[in-house]
């Protein structure tokens, strides 16, 4: 039997598209609920509307005024901002010692880093809060923002390390031929070149910090942080619905900033590992 | 501006591995030296020991009669053309030639000066502002070594350079390199496996093999008189014919499998060594363009052969062909495709292109006594006195 090549929107319209387009909407249909219903007028969210009608902002005002969103998205800010950049300075500077300096042990040392990494968090939520109390940093900036280094490190340094690898080792010779010391090299040969890198373990942990919920509870109760304040807006009788769709949008809109803007490195970082040719 | 030296330099890396064993060189101020060898020989090991790169286990390196064995790479001011370029991606072409100016702090204005004089020189002024990534291979090459001609070097060091080019840009990169080299005129290292490239290009050639120095002479001397097996059969395109034969009992003939071939008295003139040789086995070494078809009534010694393949190439035809004598190669002094296409017996003539010959057929060459070589059979060294 003759297979003839399908052309027009008969070519677009095939088994793999449309498990695709499945999968997008599975995705992108709850976003789009998000959205609209955030809004939509706080009293009518008993009825469904594929479109706010009217079109409303009180939940919004009602988040940052009623609720004290404002404060929890400038201390997640902080954090998040914070942990990140530390993760990010450590994250290069590990990631460069075990992908391209000689040591010993390197890979045991990496595949350590890794099975930290796997720890759940719940297991040493306890003693940490303990440790944290001890230091008293509970209700502090602090309290979150080391925590969160630590456990976000190990990946970082993965992914750094990865992309240190993929540069060729002739970067740096010509570099010492040239005449540039080692701080010199890596500051202006490896470091640029391993950026994507950067931006993609940067994401992650971005992504990380921003949506963490157990030790944000945990140890900042008083200093929440935006998923810790959405989740206790109202009272267990009335569940505000419309201000809490109002808040998520407004948490998840810079994650979705980030993303887009450093998609590619996103991608790629998390098919880096090979050496690049 | 200054020569290079090494003496008895050795390279034994931690696992035992003897890369370069008892290296001794020395290139003069402007030489355009080329070290050639097979894959892995030990000749990049060699160059990196020059550049500061690798360690020297032993010996003394000398870069303008001072031993740098110690210095640093910056400290012995050499430049490098690596065989991948090593181009910085995120740098633009003028950045990438005055970075080593930047850092030996020079005023902006004398760098962007000097990045122009080296850009007009290798035809690089309209690239100046593009990215690495937005180069041809022959552009990036350029640039490469634009960054090592800008820093007047007293050496220069390349690994392999041409490598990573077609075919067509390799012959023409080839002429701008001793086009540049020879307008900076400073002493040269240059790493190649390919031996074309090391007989056109350099003043003199260093043969390695192994990590040991085989032969170190012009290029028309090491294709005249190699000192060896192995420097016979790597120098020259397609490969010297080497069998092994057996002299006559006066050594005024050698017998070739079941031919037996007369040898003129001018040959005993330049190798008066090989009348000891006397019912001896040697390695006889013919090269293909020293086999001419023999023509009627041709005066002299004759081989001839079965033919298996001809190969027109317009300008002469490449005769494969097998006589009954075994066939000597070298380890590592051929191409894989050479090796792999080989048979025991097997030659290769280069012929005149009007020459009458089918695949199947006997052709008998008239041999050139003048370029036979014969070696020793326990040794491999050439047979002169």
């Amino acid at each position: 039997m003759r297979k003839r090549n399908r052309t027009g929107w008969r070519k677009v319209i095939n088994g793999v598209n449309i498990s695709g387009l499945f999968v997008v909407l599975f995705i992108v249909l709850p976003l789009y609920w998000l959205v609209i219903t955030s809004f939509r007028n706080p009293a009518d969210l008993g009825s469904v509307q594929y479109w706010p009608n009217p079109f409303s902002g009180a939940n919004y005002s009602q988040a940052f005024n009623e609720y004290g969103f404002g404060s929890y998205f400038i201390h997640s800010v902080v954090v998040t901002l914070s942990a990140t950049a530390l993760v990010l300075i450590f994250g290069t500077m590990a990631g460069y010692a075990l992908g391209r300096l000689p040591m010993r042990g390197k890979f045991t040392l990496m595949v350590t880093l890794l099975m930290i990494s796997l720890f759940p968090e719940i297991a040493v939520i306890a003693p940490l809060y303990t440790l944290e109390k001890d230091l008293g940093w509970l209700d502090s900036y602090q309290g979150l923002i080391i925590p969160y280094t630590a456990f976000f490190l190990p990946f970082a340094i993965w992914i750094l390390r990865n992309y240190m690898l993929g540069i060729p080792k002739e970067m740096e010779e010509t570099s010492r031929i040239d005449g540039a010391g080692p701080i010199r090299t890596v500051w202006s040969i490896i470091l640029p070149m391993a950026l994507p890198g950067v931006f993609t373990a940067g994401i992650f942990t971005f992504t990380a910090c921003w949506t963490e919920f157990l030790m944000a509870l945990t140890f900042d109760i008083n200093l929440k942080m935006i998923p810790v304040g959405i989740a206790t807006f109202g009272t267990p009788n009335e569940v505000p619905f419309g201000t809490i769709f109002a808040a998520s949008v407004v948490a998840v809109f810079p994650i979705g900033i980030l993303v887009f803007i450093f998609r590619k490195f996103v991608i790629s970082g998390l098919t880096s590992g090979a050496v690049k040719g | 501006m200054a020569t290079v030296d090494m003496e008895k330099v050795n390279k034994v890396y931690e696992n035992g591995f003897h890369a370069v064993k008892d290296f001794t060189l020395d290139v003069a101020e402007g030489e355009f030296m080329v070290l050639v060898g097979p894959s892995g020989c030990g000749k990049t090991t060699a160059l990196r020991m020059v550049a500061g790169l690798e360690d020297i286990t032993s010996g003394l390196l000398r870069i303008g009669g001072k031993v740098v064995n110690d210095e640093t790479p910056k400290e012995r001011d050499i430049a490098m053309v690596f065989q991948n370029y090593a181009l910085y991606p995120h740098m633009t072409v003028a950045e990438n030639i005055g970075f080593a100016l930047k850092l030996r702090k020079l005023p902006k204005a004398d760098i962007a000066a000097k990045v122009k004089q080296t850009a007009e020189i290798l035809g690089l002024t309209d690239w100046l502002d593009r990215k690495p990534g937005q180069l041809s291979g022959g552009q990036r090459q350029r640039v490469a070594m634009g960054r090592a001609v800008v820093r007047e070097p007293s050496v220069f060091l390349m690994d392999e350079p041409l490598s990573n080019l077609d075919a067509k840009l390799r012959v023409q990169m080839r002429a701008e390199v001793q086009r540049i080299q020879r307008r900076i005129n400073v002493a040269t290292l240059y790493v190649t496996h390919d031996q074309v490239e090391a007989m056109t290009m350099g003043d003199r050639v260093a043969v390695m093999r192994s990590g040991t120095l085989q032969q170190v002479d012009h290029p028309q001397t090491l294709y005249d008189h190699p000192d060896n097996v192995f420097v016979a059969a790597f120098i020259g395109s397609p490969a010297m014919n080497l069998y092994e034969a057996t002299m006559s009992e006066d050594a005024r003939a050698v017998k070739l499998g079941s031919q037996t071939l007369p040898l003129p008295d001018d040959l005993f003139e330049a190798r008066p060594g090989l009348t000891r040789y006397g019912s001896k086995k040697v390695v006889l070494g013919v090269r293909p363009e020293h086999l001419p078809a023999a023509h009627d009534g041709a005066t002299g010694p004759t081989l001839v052969g079965n033919v298996d393949l001809i190969e027109a190439l317009g300008s002469e035809l490449v005769i494969h062909f097998t006589i009954d004598a075994p066939r000597v190669q070298p380890e590592g002094a051929t191409t894989d495709d050479e090796d792999a296409t080989a048979h025991a017996g097997e030659g290769v003539a280069r012929v005149d292109p009007t020459t009458k010959v089918k695949v199947g057929e006997r052709i008998t060459f008239a041999v050139n006594t003048e370029g036979m070589q014969f070696f020793d059979m326990e040794t491999d060294k050439a047979i002169w006195t």
